[in-house]
Formats: structure tokens, C-alpha cells, sequence
């Protein structure tokens, strides 16, 4: 048994060889893709960023309607950009979501007074806990989760005219 | 010239390195004790040749000769002289060539400096030191010269990555290498000893001081990092859990439980079999963590040029090293003779707990570090963060910082249970007390850094201890040396968790003339302007930060864009106050005069460092009481056997 015993750090030195010699010989992905994605949304129950207005839960998320939640904060200055394709999405019939992330209220309100607000629900993520949680590491970020809270679609970055459709399509293939 | 005389040298050292291997192997058998006198003098000069090699290099950077491929990709002719000199390593090759330098510095200096451990010990170190620069002298002769001639030689050279083009460059690599390589010392002396059977007190005592040395350089390498990052990196966090920064953590977590056992080695004669085992450790944590940065294998901020053929061979003396390390270790180990025994209260037995706990967080950061690679191996890309490392580490060295306090107020072999509650009574107290007033003052702190700042403050007190009731004068250097360490951990630990329980975050977008308020202060967006130095532009944000009626102070970030190679960097601007840092960083600026800039007052971070730098003061305190006496008391010189 003892003599078993010293030759368990070659064994374990023999497992990291095999793991990372096929690390090395294993071609990569550069961006790193969520691994969230076909993932039900984790728990989370976020306060309303602005008072009087619904926040944001997983509960919600799970409610058999698809949503679409955009990650953004007023800080976020990409996140001001993509306000009109927000907007657009909005007309297009798809209620949005948002989380803002390490937001102050005030700064909140003057942020959607001054760039629209296209937001049904705004849960305020104030640690940056659910936004890690949900598999994005940046804003503005958006997610597409279908009617079981499932999510189909990350988009990293903020939304441009051109990703549109590819928004749109995801939206389609959730709400079957 | 320059450039193939260095190279010249370095083949040289590398023939050294063989005939040093070759002698020292040639020594070691029955009736060839005369070529014992030859081994010491060749690794001197090994390590004098390739130390040549280096300044040749660093020569060639002063000089900017575009001729060497590797000064035309790395550096400029414009840049300060500072960054010539630092961008000497500031890349791949450089580095290695560091590397290497450092591990036959360290070579020679045992075969100067080294007069206690039994001769053929000594000689089979210096065989196995020998043998690792072999592998690495092979590396960089056939896979990455640092020499390699550029034709036709460019008008101008590419400049250096600019996160690197800081004076931290300077310090941090060389430092941070003494102690991440000169830990390889360690290892050859496990292996000399494990190949001669002779694992015992005495050799314990001579690997001591030389553990120490690497062990405080590589505190002093990791502080001064943390340091950097935080500044440097604009994100106003001094640890991300980078596989660089742990590359650097993992072998500092294997040095620090060897250091314990070695203790109890020398002192009880206890742990022999566990002390080399962590002796060999300490330092394949060092080649894997060299391997993982250098192969590219892992994403880090820290990488250089990727190239598989390089991972590969890394893999390969790793492979050869560890592998046959712990293959030596497995055949040898078990005719090394048991140690003495000892109680559950006693001191023995909380270094061995201390080095558990250490093992257990070592064992953390190596899965979390390797995580990424285990799951990709299963089809899965995965990003481990700080969540992980913090959740799962955070509890556990929390433990071990409590554990500290006992360890020195327990006698060696057996103390007493009533004793111990004795001592710990008033340190014990302090640390409720002050939980009491944290939680009744500031509630709403998460339990982590709430239990870290009820625990440090016991810990600080509990470490002096080993002083209370003794007389100041006559207590020798190297019990200073520790309670100096114990209390930089306490120190380091009220800084940690001061910054996750107090830090006030202010992220805004703001347009100059604007207030914001950040925490205690009010700071005044005054103006954004354009600046330039030698090789860069930038846009800096002036700002005006004053705490309630006092002084105003200026703030001046800097979002900077650097010529060559082109690269926007953020440098922040810290002013350090008495009881924490104000800390602003500059980002992205919009088409109607809106900057976003980060803003965040960290209550007594400071106290991270310096608690790092106290840490490293007393290793260097205790190395010198250590060696002091030594001196008094060498032995004679045992004879060859």
C-alpha cells in the first residue's frame, strides 16, 4: 500500500501530460463561445433598476413566452449606440428586457430619458453576479431565451443594423 | 560581433553544462574522488559564461542593433534607454535566456557558497542542476535563439509591447525569476539527495538557506506583479487569476510548505520522504507553469509568440524532469529512514496541517488553472474566474492564516491542549471583538472578507507570541524573521479584505465640468486633453478630487495610444492616501465630448502590498540569522565518505 502511495504523483504528473498533449494538438477557438448557450438561465430574482417599473426574475424568464434580455449600463458608452436597433426590435413586435449592470438610478434615468427606452423590465444586477452567472463578460451584450428560459442566441457587443436579422431568426427559432 | 559572441558564450556554458553533468556522474562512483575538485569550478564558470551571454544580449538591445532579429521585433530606437535595457527580456527569447541564467547563477553560486551538505551530495546536485540547464541551453540553441541575425537589417525596429513598456519591467521579471527558478535549486538538491540516500537533518539545514533566498524573491516577484496589475491594468484589481499569475502562485505555495517541512526536517528530523517531495514540486510547478504561459496553451496576458513546436518541446523536458523526478522519488524514497514520531498537539503536527492546507490550495489552483484545458479535452470551451478561485480558496487560506497563530506557540513533539487556549485566549478575543464591531458598524458585508477582517487583526497580534516574555536583545534574528512574515500575512490579509468589503465603485459616462461623486470624495471633471511623450499620445482626463472640505489633490488618467507597435493602453492614476488609494482610469470617449472613466476608492489596499513586502523583509531576516549561525556553529567538514 505504502509503496502504491509514492508513485501517485507520477501518476498524477501522467494525467496533466495527457491533458494538456492534447491541448497542444487540439485546434482553438479564439473567442471563447457561453457555455451557457443551451443552458437553462441560472436563478436569479433582480430588483427593478428604476422604482415603479417591473425588475427582471429567472421565473419570468421561464414563462413560456420567449425573451430577449440586453445586458447595458449607462457607463456603457456602445451600449448608447445600439438604442435605435432596440427600438427597431420593439417595432418589430419583440418586447426587450434589460439588465443593467453596476448602474446607479439616477444615472439610469437620465441614460433612457436621453437614448429612448425600449425596456418592458429593467432588473438592476448592482454586483455583476446574475450577468456572470448568464455566461456574458462584457455590455452591452443580449440573449435570446426561448419559453423554457433556455438560451438560443448570444450576441457580444452592441447590435448593429446588419445583426438584425440573425436576431430576428434566433427570435423565430425560440418562439416555436 | 556582439551578437555572435554571445551566442559563442552561450554554447560554451551549454559544453560546461555537459562536462559538469559528465564529471559530476563520473565523481559519484567508487574510486574516482579526485574529480570531485573539478566539478565546483566548472559550474562556476558555467554560470560566469552564461551571465556574459546575457549582458551581450542586453548590449545589443542598449545598442538597438537592428541587425538581431530579435531586437528589430521587439525593440525601437526611440525608446527610453530604461526599456532597451528591461526590453532585453521583455519578449521570448530574452526571457528564456533569463531563465537560463539564472538557473546556472544559481548553480554556481551553491558550488561557490554551498560548505555543509555532504560532498557526494553536492556533487549529485550539481550533476542534476546540470542536467536541467542542459534541457534548456538544447531549448534555446535549437528553438529560439536569441542571437538569430536579421538580413536585410531594417531601418527601424518594431518597438516593444506597450503594457510592458513600464519601470516595473525593469525589476519585476528578474526578481520574479530568482525566485521562480532559482527554486530549481531545491529540486537538485532532492534529486543529490535521493540519488546518494541521504535525506536527514543535516542536509535539511544546508537546503534551507537556499529555499529562503528563492522563496523571498519569488514574494517579492509575486508583490511587485500584483502591484503592476493593478496599476497598470486600469481594472482597479490586484489578482485576476491569470494562468501567469498563477504560475507564479504555485510554486510560492509549494516553497512556503517547504520551508515549514524543512523545519521540521532539520529540527525533528521528521518528514523527510513529504519534504522532498515538495522540494521537487516547488519546481515542476515552476516548468509547468513556464510551459502553460510560454506554449500559448492558456490564454494570458503574458504570452508571447505562440508557437506549438516550442509548447512541444517544453512538454518534452518536462516530461524527462518530473517524470524522472518522481520516478526517482518512487524507487528511492522508500529507503530513506522514517522520522521521529510526535503528538497531535505540537508543532510538528500544525506544519503539518499548514502544509496540507497550503497542498490543498495548491491543488485548487492548479485545477482551476488547467480547467479550461480538462474541459476543452472533453469538447468543451470553458473560462475559469476569479468566482472559483476566490469561493474556493478564499475559506480555506482563511483557515490557514488562523492555523499560523498556533503553529509557533506550540512546543516541538508535545505541548498541552490547556497551554495553547491559554495563549490564544487574548488573540482569539480581539478577533470577535472586532467581528462584533464590524458587523454592528458596516452590516451587509459578505461573510468572506467580513471573517477576513475579524481574523487578521488576531492573526497580527497572535504572530508576535514568539516575543512575548522573552528578552528582546537575546531572541535570535531568524524568530524576528518569522514573526516579521506572520505579520505581513496579517497585514496583506486586512488589505485583501478591506478592498472587497469597502471598495466604493463609480463607473460613469461624464462630459467635462461635470461632478462626480465617488465614494467620500467629490471629484471635478475639469478637461480632457490630447498630451504626447517620447512614443505615445494620449487623451488625459484632468481631474479634481478633494474628500469633504479638504485639500484638493489632481487626478490625471490617461487613455494612451502607443506608435510602435501601435496599441491603446490605460494608464491610471492612483493617489495614495493614509487610509486607502483613489484610483481613476480614463476609457472610451464618444462624438459629443462624453469620456467614460472608472473611479474607485479602495480603503486600505495598500496594506496588500506592504504586507507582501513584510513577508519577504522577514524570509530575508530569518535567512540572514539562519546563515549567521551557521557560521557560529558550522561543523567540521564531513569528510568524503
Amino acid at each position: 500500500m505504502k509503496r502504491l502511495v509514492l508513485w501517485l504523483p507520477l501518476g498524477a504528473f501522467l494525467i496533466f501530460l495527457a491533458v494538456v498533449a492534447a491541448g497542444l494538438y487540439t485546434p482553438r477557438q479564439e473567442a471563447v463561445p457561453s457555455a451557457m448557450i443551451g443552458q437553462p438561465v441560472p436563478d436569479f430574482a433582480l430588483q427593478p433598476a428604476i422604482p415603479g417599473r417591473p425588475g427582471l426574475t429567472s421565473a419570468e424568464l421561464r414563462s413560456g413566452r420567449p425573451h430577449l434580455v440586453n445586458i447595458f449600463a449607462s457607463w456603457c458608452l456602445p451600449c448608447r449606440t445600439e438604442a435605435a436597433q432596440l427600438a427597431e426590435l420593439n417595432r418589430r413586435g419583440i418586447p426587450v428586457d434589460g439588465i443593467a449592470v453596476r448602474d446607479r438610478e439616477q444615472d439610469l434615468a437620465q441614460f433612457l430619458a436621453t437614448y429612448g427606452d425600449p425596456f418592458r423590465a429593467i432588473g438592476a444586477d448592482i454586483d455583476r453576479r446574475v450577468q456572470l452567472d448568464i455566461g456574458s463578460a462584457g455590455v452591452p451584450e443580449t440573449f435570446v431565451i426561448d419559453g423554457r428560459g433556455i438560451i438560443r442566441h448570444q450576441h457580444i457587443g452592441a447590435i448593429t443594423d446588419a445583426d438584425l436579422p440573425e436576431i430576428m431568426a434566433a427570435w423565430q427559432e425560440a418562439s416555436r | 560581433m556582439i551578437a555572435e559572441a554571445g551566442l559563442a558564450l552561450l554554447w560554451l556554458a551549454a559544453s560546461l553544462s555537459l562536462l559538469q553533468l559528465v564529471l559530476g556522474a563520473a565523481a559519484l562512483r567508487p574510486g574516482n574522488e579526485p574529480m570531485v575538485g573539478i566539478v565546483r569550478p566548472v559550474a562556476i564558470a558555467q554560470g560566469l559564461l552564461v551571465g556574459l551571454s546575457f549582458l551581450a544580449l542586453i548590449w545589443l538591445f542598449l545598442r538597438t542593433d537592428l541587425s538581431v532579429k530579435l531586437v528589430a521585433a521587439n525593440s525601437h530606437s526611440l525608446k527610453p534607454w530604461l526599456y532597451k535595457f528591461a526590453g532585453a527580456w521583455g519578449n521570448h527569447e530574452g526571457s528564456m535566456l533569463l531563465w537560463v541564467t539564472v538557473l546556472a547563477v544559481a548553480g554556481a553560486g551553491v558550488a561557490l557558497f554551498e560548505k555543509r551538505l555532504r560532498q557526494d551530495t553536492l556533487i549529485a546536485t550539481l550533476a542534476a542542476q546540470a542536467v536541467i540547464g542542459l534541457g534548456f541551453y538544447a531549448y534555446i540553441l535549437f528553438a529560439s535563439n536569441p542571437f538569430e541575425r536579421l538580413f536585410p537589417v531594417p531601418v527601424e525596429g518594431n518597438g516593444l509591447n506597450p503594457l510592458l513598456q513600464d519601470p516595473g519591467l525593469a525589476f519585476h521579471p528578474p526578481t520574479l525569476y530568482f525566485g521562480y527558478v532559482g527554486i530549481s535549486i531545491a529540486f537538485s538538491f532532492a534529486v543529490g539527495a535521493l540519488v546518494t540516500r541521504d535525506v536527514g537533518p543535516a542536509f535539511a539545514r544546508a537546503m534551507r538557506p537556499w529555499v529562503l533566498g528563492a522563496w523571498i524573491f519569488l514574494t517579492l516577484g509575486i508583490t511587485a506583479g500584483s502591484y503592476w496589475a493593478y496599476y497598470e491594468l486600469g481594472w482597479g484589481g490586484w489578482w485576476f487569476w491569470d494562468p501567469v499569475e498563477n504560475a507564479s502562485l504555485m510554486p510560492w505555495l509549494a516553497a512556503t510548505a517547504l520551508l515549514h517541512s524543512v523545519t521540521v526536517l532539520a529540527t525533528r528530523a521528521g518528514l523527510r520522504a513529504w519534504t522532498i517531495m515538495l522540494a521537487v514540486v516547488a519546481f515542476s510547478m515552476s516548468m509547468i507553469g513556464t510551459f502553460l504561459v510560454r506554449s500559448g496553451i492558456l490564454t494570458s496576458v503574458h504570452a508571447f509568440a505562440v508557437d506549438p513546436l516550442r509548447g512541444a518541446f517544453i512538454l518534452a523536458l518536462l516530461t524527462f524532469y518530473i517524470g524522472g523526478a518522481l520516478t526517482l522519488f518512487g524507487l528511492r524514497v522508500r529507503h530513506v529512514k522514517e522520522g521521529s514520531t510526535f503528538e497531535l498537539v505540537s508543532r510538528e503536527a500544525s506544519l503539518v496541517l499548514n502544509n496540507l492546507l497550503l497542498s490543498v490550495i495548491l491543488g485548487l489552483v492548479f485545477i482551476g488553472t488547467l480547467y479550461p484545458l480538462i474541459t476543452q479535452a472533453l469538447g468543451r470551451e470553458i473560462s475559469v474566474g476569479p468566482p472559483y478561485f476566490n469561493s474556493a480558496i478564499g475559506p480555506i487560506a482563511l483557515a490557514l492564516a488562523a492555523i499560523m497563530t498556533l503553529g509557533p506557540m506550540l512546543r516541538w513533539r508535545r505541548d498541552e491542549l490547556r497551554a495553547l487556549s491559554a495563549r490564544i485566549a487574548a488573540p482569539a478575543l480581539l478577533s470577535a471583538a472586532v467581528l462584533l464591531v464590524v458587523v454592528l458598524l458596516a452590516p451587509g458585508i459578505s461573510w468572506l472578507p467580513l471573517l477576513g477582517l475579524a481574523v487578521a487583526p488576531g492573526v497580527a497580534v497572535a504572530s508576535l507570541a514568539p516575543l512575548w516574555g522573552r528578552k528582546l536583545r537575546r531572541t535570535p534574528l531568524f524568530t524576528y524573521g518569522m514573526v516579521i512574515a506572520h505579520l505581513g500575512i496579517a497585514v496583506a490579509l486586512a488589505g485583501m479584505a478591506a478592498d472587497s468589503a469597502f471598495t466604493q465603485e463609480t463607473l460613469v459616462a461624464a462630459s467635462p465640468g461635470q461632478m462626480i461623486a465617488a465614494g467620500p470624495f467629490n471629484i471635478r471633471f475639469v478637461s480632457a486633453e490630447p498630451v504626447a511623450g517620447p512614443n505615445w499620445t494620449a487623451i488625459e482626463a484632468r481631474l479634481e478630487a478633494r474628500r469633504g472640505e479638504g485639500a484638493p489633490f489632481p487626478l490625471t488618467p490617461q487613455a494612451r495610444l502607443f506608435d510602435s507597435p501601435p496599441t491603446p493602453t490605460s494608464e491610471t492614476s492612483i493617489q495614495t492616501l493614509w487610509d486607502g488609494q483613489l484610483y481613476a482610469a480614463i476609457g472610451d470617449g464618444d462624438d459629443q465630448g462624453r469620456w467614460q472613466l472608472r473611479i474607485w476608492w479602495k480603503p486600505f489596499v495598500t496594506l496588500i502590498w506592504a504586507g507582501g513586502a513584510l513577508v519577504a523583509l522577514g524570509g530575508f531576516l530569518a535567512l540572514i540569522g539562519r546563515l549567521r549561525r551557521e557560521r557560529r556553529h558550522r561543523p567540521e567538514r564531513e569528510a568524503w565518505a
